[in-house]
């Protein structure tokens, strides 16, 4: 009796052993290895080449998205062709950084993992991420590729759809997309008497609005262009509006945090921003139109 | 009737009768039982206690701890985020009470339906079977997507229109399927002779159904009745993607502006607080149960 509980507790007290020596920390050869931002750039220079030890897999680039990826940042849910404004930028990005489009390889990222501690499997992600210094203490960011600002988006038949301010727009039922800083945006410049209705895709925000559950979707300004022009057939734009005009809200990379990468990145997007590549690219995808009135309070 | 017969078998169980005083050696022994019990229990919490320390130790010493402590364990983010998230879970337990009755009502209307014999109601139970299984066999996340979108885009006159609503409604179609079978496991579970007895007696049908049926086959089935209650209302969590802000999607909300999964903690605790006193009421019940199957060897 004794002598059986004896080899039970023994053998539970090896098996403990022997999960706790399973779960010994790794050997930090990656896990400090981060090298501060601010290296000087003759150093961060010759970690910015295809085989730099910082790359998730040496000679090829790993750039994430999330899927479904909308119109008009990719084309089609296939974000490797090419087309669309992020898929554009993420290859002239690559370009810069010395790797060929066979060298670019893809994977998904939801977004809800990609700001999950401990490794990444991916070199940068491009998903329409909004730069807030709250978010950067968990990731680092690029510096901007894209300055944002909100849409608004009714249906023809609207009682909305003569709204001419922020204000008006105080008694609608606004949807927005989860994870977006269009519900943050909503809740401190309009300030609506309903709770927004948040949406997990810009599909279902479409049909809530199509279904009358909803009056106004907001969201940044190129996916409201997109969803007038290709996906709502009797809606149209109200207007748009900056949210927190003090620093206008602006899309970048998302890495992990202390990546050796991001400097490498951030002189990528300067130069493309120097030699008018990225004004090019926002150009042909982005064909922001001049005539949406911007609303006031 | 019923009360005085448990009543006496109770008494012949535990054997408290008004004269009965336990012999010596029956207090001897149990002395004995009281004291290997004490030791036994604390022997079961220094254990517990060193575990826990033993893990707690393991995780904080762990070189990731630190950015595990700020990304999920951040003091500051959980005071910012947790109104809005308990704000939400008042719409959970809204969603979860108005669709436990209607559930629970249905559930039983469809497992009496399956238990009917009469030739004449085949139509009936074959509906109520097909419905058993369509709903059992369609995850629980599309019907709320069907539900929530495709009603509202019938546009038909006096649908309900509030997403919430639209939600519930989901979980009840697709939760009734559920308790109906355990109901009907409930019903079945009563021996035929109760009903032939009840019958002998001249109870009529429903008479017997009501009295003598029903009262067992409920008391049969409660902890697993309380079970699907408690997966209901982590389910409600489903009816966010229809717009409505719930404690879940507060938390995802917060938890993706600030990339921080704080707030995801917060709505994990307010469901467990609903949770686990549940969970704990339907062992005890489950528990009692066994003793009053077998109240000989429960002690």
């Amino acid at each position: 009796m004794t002598r059986a509980r004896i080899a039970f507790a023994a053998s539970v007290g090896a098996a403990l052993v022997l999960t706790a020596s399973a779960c010994a920390p790794q050997p930090s050869s990656t896990a400090n290895a981060s090298s501060s931002s601010s290296t000087s750039a003759s150093a961060a220079a010759s970690a910015c080449s295809t085989s730099s030890p910082d790359l998730y897999k040496s000679g090829q680039l790993t750039v994430a998205t999330d899927s479904p990826a909308y119109s008009p940042w990719f084309d089609n849910n296939t974000p490797a062709d090419g087309k669309g404004f992020e898929s554009a930028v993420a290859y002239a990005v690559a370009a810069k950084l010395g790797f060929s489009k066979s060298q670019v390889k893809w994977v998904v990222e939801p977004f809800d993992n990609s700001y999950a501690p401990g490794a990444k499997n991916f070199d940068f992600d491009v998903n329409e991420i909004s730069i807030t210094p709250q978010r950067a203490q968990a990731v680092d960011f690029s510096t901007g590729y894209y300055t944002a600002d909100q849409g608004v988006l009714v249906l023809n038949n609207s009682k909305y759809a003569k709204a001419d301010s922020l204000a008006a727009l105080k008694g609608a039922r606004i949807g927005v997309q989860v994870a977006t800083t269009s519900y943050q945006a909503v809740q401190d410049e309009i300030k609506p008497t309903h709770q927004p209705s948040v949406y997990n895709t810009t599909n279902d925000e479409v049909n809530a609005l199509q279904d009358g559950q909803i009056d106004a979707i907001v969201t940044d300004m190129p996916t409201v262009f997109y969803l007038a022009s290709a996906e709502l057939s009797h809606g149209q734009i109200l207007g748009e509006f900056n949210y927190d005009s003090a620093t206008p809200e602006q899309f970048g990379l998302l890495l992990k945090k202390g990546s050796g990468l991001t400097s490498c990145v951030d002189q990528a997007i300067a130069g493309l921003k120097a030699d008018g590549s990225l004004a090019k690219i926002t150009e042909q995808w982005l064909s922001a139109s001049a005539d949406v009135p911007h609303l006031k309070q | 009737m019923e009360h005085e017969t448990t009543a006496a078998l109770n008494k012949q169980a535990t054997g408290q009768d008004e004269d009965y005083r336990p012999s010596p050696r029956q207090e001897e022994r149990q002395r004995f039982r009281r004291s290997r019990k004490r030791r036994d229990t604390w022997i079961a919490t220094l254990c517990t206690v060193a575990f826990l320390v033993a893990l707690c130790a393991a995780v904080v010493a762990s070189p990731g701890w630190f950015r595990v402590h700020t990304l999920f364990l951040n003091g500051a983010e959980f005071r910012k985020t947790f109104p809005t998230i308990l704000h939400g879970f008042w719409l959970n337990i809204q969603m979860f009470l108005i669709a436990e009755v209607l559930i629970l009502a249905l559930g039983l209307l469809i497992a009496l339906v399956r238990a009917t014999r009469a030739p004449g109601l085949q139509p009936l139970r074959l509906a109520a079977t097909v419905y058993v299984d369509v709903f059992r066999g369609v995850p629980t996340l599309l019907l709320v997507f069907l539900i929530g979108y495709g009603l509202p885009a019938l546009q038909l006159q006096g649908t309900p229109s509030q997403p919430w609503v639209l939600g519930t409604i989901a979980l009840v179609l697709s939760y009734s399927a559920y308790v109906a079978e355990v109901f009907r496991a409930g019903l079945n579970s009563v021996h035929p002779a109760q009903r032939n007895a009840a019958r002998a007696l001249g109870l009529s049908e429903p008479q017997t159904l009501r009295h003598v049926i029903l009262p067992q086959a409920v008391r049969n089935v409660v902890p697993p009745l309380l079970n699907d209650f408690i997966a209901l209302q982590k389910d409600t969590a489903m009816v966010a993607v229809l717009g409505p802000l719930e404690a879940l999607r507060e938390a995802q909300i917060n938890a993706d502006y600030d990339f921080n999964y704080t707030p995801y903690l917060g709505a994990a605790l307010l469901f467990i607080a609903v949770t686990i006193p549940l969970s704990r009421y339907a062992d005890r019940l489950q528990r009692r149960a066994a003793q009053r199957q077998r109240a000989e060897a429960a002690r």
